[in-house]
Order: structure tokens, then C-alpha cells, then sequence
């Protein structure tokens, strides 16, 4: 046994967030961690990394008890932790990351081509062949996570943690990741690999640990776990299936709401053409890179277009900035979280009214009253799991903060409401309820532009779905002929046309 | 167009901001010396490197202090500050003088980095403290006058002597130099700094020990400051509380010229002397433009034209990134 971890309980300020949780990897094997959010993984992972410290239990790596106190300890004995935002240095290049305080050295002086050559040599061990003297901002999210993965390797890792590892990435991406993997596994190297999507733990994973409030809940061979009851074990209840919320196959069509009409700008889209009628869920579809949320952006006016047109209801629209396109009765809902959406530290109730604090002014003082009478209104409406309105938005799990979000826009009574990837980083339990949400808002008429990577996701919530690839929009599939096959052969069709 | 750049070694917005610099550098020599009967005489060339050293010196501190995304205000006050101290000990060993004022700036530095690291107070403000200490204290030591320096214990040879035909202020900014260089290209802690700038946090969960990096740059800048406030004290025969202000100023434009982002994580200590040396260079411009009786420029002029030359340099530096990004 590589690691043991025994008994381990973990309390915040007298809220236990572990009780007496378990979690045994073996040398060479890839073991699954999974559970909703706040069912304890990150806690979990953060003891066994020295950035929390544990209140009871055992640990042991490499045959020795240990009790790391902060993340260089855990690093220095062989634990390496990737996390979902990838912590690389931008500026520095592929090398130096590598590297980074373990240069090589010769005459106390770094020796740059030592180092050059030994990152060269990790990477080619991951069939990777690239500049190693370019910045690592050149790279795409899979390269620069390659990157990240060789340098745990060259620290002589032998425990990799990945939090999330596929969020950001393709399914070309995906695969050349696995293949990583592999190559790790075969060095001896174990994995814990923290996800939601179920068909990639099942690809690359040998064996599952699943977490549920605080506790370790099932441990298992990932062969004998069948995706219902490893569902079960995460949610603690059977799970309303995707497909109940499905619309009506044969719908009759709507007046268009919103139309892109081949817009473009720069190099990420080049001609999109594509339309969301009144009161339906439209995807949009493609691969990373395709230029979807790049298509939002110009939708929303953050960008500006430069070819084509965008109209509303029929009219012709120009869009110089957000304030614009929000005044027309659009929103968008951005893709992350943390960066564009959020502010961590302000309660619900402000970060619900945010957008709307202008429209709440009486006599230029925000009218309290009827702020908390719409914060009360969508906190219940959209079922956000919270102690009060006032507590800060940043302790809300991924789920809840996405719905204090969708509530941001909809106090703003829009007509169009695009959400780029709306249940990213969220559970499976809440993916549903979001989705559920999403299609109850079409069926009150408002129209949903919902982009995602996720092609279950699509097909179970979506009315029709544009496919962009390569910043262009090559189908739009109406529900009837929606299916994984005619998705994948859409984002195909354009790959196989570029080799031309 | 790629190509031509690729024969320049740029492969960046950096590279070529510094390439630019480097152009914009000798543009500046030759239009001065096809217009000024004297601009390449020994004894210009020699005045302009004993006086523009002190401000080379403060340049390379803030190059390293900007690089982890900082910013070091304080220089010019604890340069006023060093002067004064070097002066007042002057007459006992012209050492006492030497190693007293750095250690008086290296006291400062020690002082911001403590603020910055230990009581996570932000440079900029940490900083702005310690410049209005820095100038008060240097008030009060000189009694709020200039202090003479001793002229017998050969303190003073230190910023007006010569050494193998150059100035040893010059020589002592050259080695400075050739150190920074040394430390950013090739020792970790170079790589390091740059990593800081590149993202604190990052650099942390990385394993850097990022306060003790961050505390050595701004000890490194106190100190460098501490010197040019020496060379101040010695080439003018006396250590002036009231010197320095808008050094802070010259030394972040230098920086910025050379082509070192404002927001950390890039740099280069080479395109930071050529920065300093430019901007050294357009005052002597304007002193020689002065001289030709065309106009009349005060040294308040040159504040004005030394800011304004800033806000150029750092709104060009933000559009040729955000080019540099888009495409």
C-alpha cells in the first residue's frame, strides 16, 4: 500500500467536514475520487497535502507515518497535486517551469542546457515534442498540463493528485492526457483522479473511493461498480434521469428571437450563423477552441463584431458594449465562475442585485426592501441552498453559486439568456437541477443559448443544436435529428474538410 | 517582417520593446552628434557617465523590484538619506562614509521588505512610507542643510576620480550591473523573481520561497539606492537631504523603457541600463539644446517632460501587449 489514510476527521470552526474518512491507493493503479461537492474530496486532498492540517487520524505514504504541515513537505516526499487551474509560471518557459527551485546546476550558475535537455527528454517520454524554451503561455491547456504533469515526475512524484484534470480540456485533449496517465502507471507512478465526468473515470481509473458528507462511502474495482450505483452511492438517493426533462420531440416551431447572421471578428469566429426562437433551449456545440464562447462574447457585446449582423426579434441590433446588449433584454451567464461572474466576498443578496443595483435606486439609495424581496423571491424559486442571503457567496457550493448567478440575470427579466458551460465544476446531482431549471425558464418564454461540452447534456436539455467548428458554424440539428452520433459527425465533418 | 525580427533575436513584445530601445539609443547619439559641436567630446561622454550612474543604480534595483510585480518608491528618499549619512561619517575613514550610507539604505530596503512580506501591507503604499521616513530622517540628521564631506579621508574620490580613463561611479554602476545580470540569467533566484511576478501563488504552491525572494529584491534596492546616495555625497562634496525627489520616477521609467513589464514576470537588466542610458540621454539633449539658446528649459521642465514620458512609454507598452495577445 502506497498511501493509508485511516480515521481522518477535519472540523471548520466546530462544522465537521470529515468524519473518520478513508482513502487507500496502491503503487502503479489509478484510483477514483468522487463525490458531490462538499462531500469532503478537497478537504480531503488539502490534509493529505500539508494545506490543512487533519484533527484525528492516521496517515502513512511509503510505509511511514507522516503529517505534512505545508505543501513543499508533501512535495518533497513524493506527492505532486495538479490542480484544476494548472499553477504554472506564464512568463517562464516550458523548461524553467519544469524546473523551477530544482534547477541544475553547475558552478552554482543554472545549467540552461542541462536543463533544456532534461525537459525534453521527460516530455518525449509523454510523446510530446515542443520548444521547451517558449513561455508556457504559448500552450494550449493540454500542453501546459503535460507540463505540469513532467514536473511532478521529475520531482520523483510518486503519488500525482489531479483535481478535475479534463475540465479545460477536449477530447483530443482527454485522450492525449490518458495516455499520460498510462505511461505514469507503467513508471510505477499512482493517480488519484478527482472528476464528474463518469465515461472518463471509467476509461482511465482501476479502482473508485466514493465520498459522501465527510465520509467515505464505497471503495471498489471500478469494473464491479455499475454507473447507477456509483451515482447512488455519490447522491445517497436513485437520480432523476437526464431524459424526464427532454422536450417535446416535435415542438412547434417558435418566431426567431435572437439571430446571428454569418457574424464575425478576428480570427476565433469566423462566419456563425445561427438562431434561438422564443421560448427554447438552443446548444452550441464544438470543440475547445471552436470559437463558442468567443460567439457569446460578440452576442453579449464584449467583443465587437465585425462581419454580419445580429438582429432581435427581426431588427437589426449593434452592440458597442455589455450595457447595450443587457438594455436589449440579453444575459449572459460566463463560463467562469471566478473570474467573470462572482464576487467571493459579498453575500448572495449583493451578488444577486449586482446587475440590477441601478434599476433598485429610490431617490439614489438602494431600496432595501425591494432587494430582499427579490433575493427571497429567486433564493426560493431556484431552490439556492444557503444559510441566509447574507452569508458571503464564496462558502455556496459550485451548484448554489451558479444559481445565485442565473438568479442575477433573470431579476433583470430578460428575453435571451445565453449560459456558457452552466454546469461546469458542478455535481451530477445539481447538473440536473440546473438543467431542470434551464428548460422551465424556456417553457415561461424566455430563450436559452446554452453552450456546452458536454454532449448528454445537449441532447437531454436541448431543443436544437448549432455545431461550431473552427469558428464557423457547420449544422444546426433540430431535436428530431439530435443524437451523440450526429453531434460527433458535425464537429467531425470540418476536421476532415481542413485536411484538404 | 518576422524574419528581419528573428535576425534581431525578438521573439516577444519584450524583445522587441528592447530592440526598440537599443534603436532609439543610438537615433539619440548620432541626432546629438551631428547637431552638437561637442556631444562626443571626452568630456561630455565622461561627465554624463559620472553623473548618470547614481540614477543607473537605483534603475537596476527597481528592475528587480518591478519584476516580481512591485514597485519601490522609497529610492529617492533613502538616496537623500544615504547622502547624508555617507557625509556625516565621511571624515572618519573615507569606508565609513562608503559602507554607512549603503548600510543606511540597506536598512530602508530591509525595512520595505519587512512591510511588504511580514505585514502583507502593499508596496506601493509600504513604500510611500518609507520615502517620507527616509526624507524626514535625512532632514533631521542634516539638520535640514546640506552636510560637507570630509575632503582628506579620499571620500571624495569615490564620484570624481578616474580609474583606467573612466569614472569610478561609472565602473561601480558596470559591476553592479554585470551582477544584476549574473543573479536574473543565471542563478535560481533570478528565475525565481521572475516566477513571483509571474503569479505569487502559483510560485508558492511551486515551492518557492517567495517571501524570502521578495524581501531580497527590496533589500537589494535599498542598498543600491544606499550607493547612489554615496556616489550623490561624494561627486558633490556634500550629503543633500533635499535630493532625490522624482529619482523614484527616473528609475521606473528606465525600467519601463527597457521594456520590463509593469505587472512582473519579465525583464531584462541589460535593456534596463539602455533604458537608463536613454533617458539619461534626452536631458543631455535638452542641456545642449538649452545651450544653443533656441529655448530654455528649467529642471522643472524636465520633471514634466521625465512623467510624460512614462505615461508614453507604459500606454505604448499596453497596446503592444495587447497585440502581442490577439493574435
Amino acid at each position: 500500500m502506497l498511501l493509508s489514510m485511516q480515521g481522518i476527521s477535519k472540523a471548520f470552526a466546530g462544522v465537521p467536514a470529515l468524519k473518520t474518512a478513508s482513502l487507500d491507493v496502491e503503487a502503479a493503479e489509478v484510483m477514483a475520487l468522487v463525490g458531490q461537492n462538499g462531500a469532503g474530496k478537497s478537504t480531503l486532498i488539502k490534509i493529505l497535502t500539508g494545506v490543512y492540517r487533519r484533527d484525528e487520524g492516521s496517515i502513512t505514504f511509503d510505509g511511514r507515518d507522516v503529517d505534512f504541515s505545508m505543501p513543499a513537505m508533501a512535495q518533497a516526499a513524493g506527492i505532486a497535486t495538479i490542480y484544476q487551474e494548472i499553477n504554472l509560471a506564464p512568463q517562464r518557459s516550458v523548461a524553467e517551469n519544469i524546473y523551477l527551485s530544482r534547477e541544475p546546476k553547475r558552478f552554482g550558475m543554472i545549467d540552461h542546457g542541462a536543463m533544456r535537455r532534461g525537459a525534453e527528454a521527460v516530455l518525449k517520454t509523454f510523446n510530446l515534442t515542443i520548444d521547451v524554451d517558449r513561455p508556457v503561455a504559448h500552450f494550449d491547456a493540454a500542453t501546459r498540463q503535460m507540463v505540469a504533469i513532467a514536473r511532478a515526475v521529475t520531482q520523483n512524484a510518486r503519488l500525482v493528485i489531479m483535481d478535475e484534470p479534463t475540465s479545460s480540456l477536449d477530447e483530443r485533449e482527454v485522450a492525449i492526457l490518458f495516455e499520460t496517465i498510462r505511461t505514469l502507471k507503467r513508471s510505477g507512478v499512482a493517480v488519484i483522479f478527482i472528476g464528474h465526468r463518469l465515461d472518463e473515470l471509467y476509461e482511465i481509473c482501476d479502482r473508485v473511493t466514493i465520498m459522501r458528507d465527510g465520509q467515505t462511502v464505497a471503495k471498489s474495482p471500478m469494473a464491479d461498480m455499475p454507473k447507477m450505483a456509483l451515482v447512488r452511492h455519490m447522491l445517497g438517493k436513485e437520480l432523476a434521469a437526464f431524459q424526464a426533462m427532454a422536450p417535446e420531440a416535435d415542438a412547434p416551431m417558435r418566431p426567431v428571437r435572437l439571430e446571428l447572421d454569418k457574424a464575425g471578428a478576428g480570427v476565433r469566429v469566423r462566419d456563425v450563423s445561427l438562431a434561438v426562437r422564443e421560448g427554447e433551449i438552443s446548444g452550441l456545440a464544438g470543440l475547445l477552441g471552436s470559437g463558442r464562447t468567443e460567439t457569446a462574447r460578440l452576442i453579449f457585446g464584449a467583443d465587437r463584431m465585425e462581419r454580419g449582423a445580429i438582429r432581435m426579434q427581426g431588427q437589426d441590433r449593434s452592440f458597442r458594449e455589455p450595457a447595450d446588449a443587457i438594455a436589449d433584454g440579453i444575459g449572459l451567464v460566463s463560463e467562469d465562475r471566478k473570474i467573470d461572474g462572482i464576487v467571493p466576498d459579498m453575500s448572495i443578496r449583493e451578488n444577486m442585485t449586482l446587475a440590477l443595483l441601478p434599476k433598485l435606486k429610490k431617490a439614489g439609495i438602494v431600496d432595501r426592501a425591494r432587494q430582499d424581496e427579490i433575493v427571497t423571491r429567486y433564493i426560493r424559486a431556484l431552490g439556492v441552498k444557503c444559510a441566509s442571503p447574507d452569508q458571503p457567496i464564496k462558502e455556496l457550493s459550485g451548484g448554489n453559486q451558479q444559481k445565485v448567478l442565473l438568479a442575477r440575470w433573470l431579476a433583470t427579466d430578460p428575453r435571451v439568456l445565453i449560459v456558457d458551460e452552466p454546469t461546469r465544476g458542478i455535481d451530477i446531482g445539481a447538473k440536473s437541477e440546473i438543467l431542470k431549471l434551464l428548460r422551465n425558464l424556456a417553457d415561461e418564454g424566455l430563450s436559452v443559448l446554452m453552450i456546452s461540452s458536454e454532449l448528454e447534456e445537449l441532447l437531454a436539455a436541448a431543443d436544437r443544436v448549432t455545431v461550431l467548428s473552427d469558428g464557423m458554424s457547420v449544422a444546426t440539428l433540430p431535436r428530431k435529428d439530435l443524437s451523440e452520433t450526429a453531434l460527433l459527425a458535425a464537429m467531425a465533418h470540418q476536421e476532415a474538410h481542413q485536411e484538404e | 517582417m518576422q524574419t528581419i525580427l528573428r535576425l534581431f533575436l525578438v521573439k516577444n513584445a519584450g524583445d522587441l520593446a528592447r530592440l526598440g530601445v537599443i534603436l532609439a539609443l543610438a537615433g539619440l547619439i548620432l541626432f546629438g552628434a551631428l547637431r552638437y559641436d561637442n556631444f562626443l567630446s571626452p568630456y561630455n561622454i565622461l561627465s554624463f557617465l559620472r553623473y548618470n550612474s547614481m540614477f543607473a543604480l537605483i534603475a537596476l534595483g527597481m528592475a528587480f523590484v518591478i519584476m516580481t510585480g512591485g514597485i519601490d518608491l522609497s529610492v529617492g528618499g533613502t538616496a537623500a538619506m544615504a547622502s547624508v549619512v555617507a557625509a556625516l561619517l565621511s571624515p572618519y575613514h573615507w569606508a565609513a562614509g562608503l559602507v554607512c550610507g549603503m548600510a543606511a539604505g540597506l536598512a530602508v530596503g530591509a525595512l520595505n521588505g519587512f512591510i511588504i512580506t511580514r505585514m502583507r501591507i502593499q508596496p506601493f503604499i509600504a513604500t510611500l512610507a518609507t520615502m517620507l521616513a527616509a526624507y524626514g530622517t535625512g532632514l533631521l540628521l542634516a539638520d535640514n542643510q546640506s552636510v560637507s564631506v570630509s575632503y582628506d579621508s579620499g571620500f571624495t574620490v569615490i564620484g570624481q576620480d578616474d580609474f583606467l580613463g573612466f569614472p569610478i561611479p561609472a565602473w561601480i554602476a558596470l559591476a553592479a550591473y554585470v551582477l544584476g545580470w549574473l543573479v536574473l540569467e543565471k542563478l535560481p533566484i533570478g528565475r525565481h523573481i521572475l516566477a513571483i511576478g509571474d503569479g505569487e501563488a502559483t510560485a508558492g504552491l511551486m515551492g518557492l520561497k517567495v517571501e524570502r525572494a521578495l524581501a531580497g529584491v527590496y533589500l537589494a534596492s535599498g542598498t543600491l539606492a544606499g550607493l547612489a546616495g554615496v556616489t550623490l555625497a561624494s561627486q558633490f562634496g556634500a550629503g543633500q537631504p533635499t535630493e532625490g525627489v522624482g529619482w523614484e520616477l527616473f528609475a521606473i521609467a528606465s525600467v519601463v523603457v527597457g521594456g520590463t513589464l509593469l505587472s512582473g514576470g519579465s525583464g531584462s537588466i541589460g535593456a534596463t541600463l539602455a533604458g537608463a542610458l536613454l533617458l539619461a540621454m534626452v536631458f543631455n539633449i535638452l542641456n545642449f539644446e538649452n545651450g544653443l539658446g533656441w529655448i530654455s528649459l528649467s529642471a522643472y521642465w524636465q520633471s514634466v517632460i521625465r512623467g510624460s514620458f512614462l505615461l508614453v512609454v507604459v500606454v505604448l507598452q499596453a497596446k503592444l501587449m495587447a497585440r502581442h495577445r490577439s493574435t
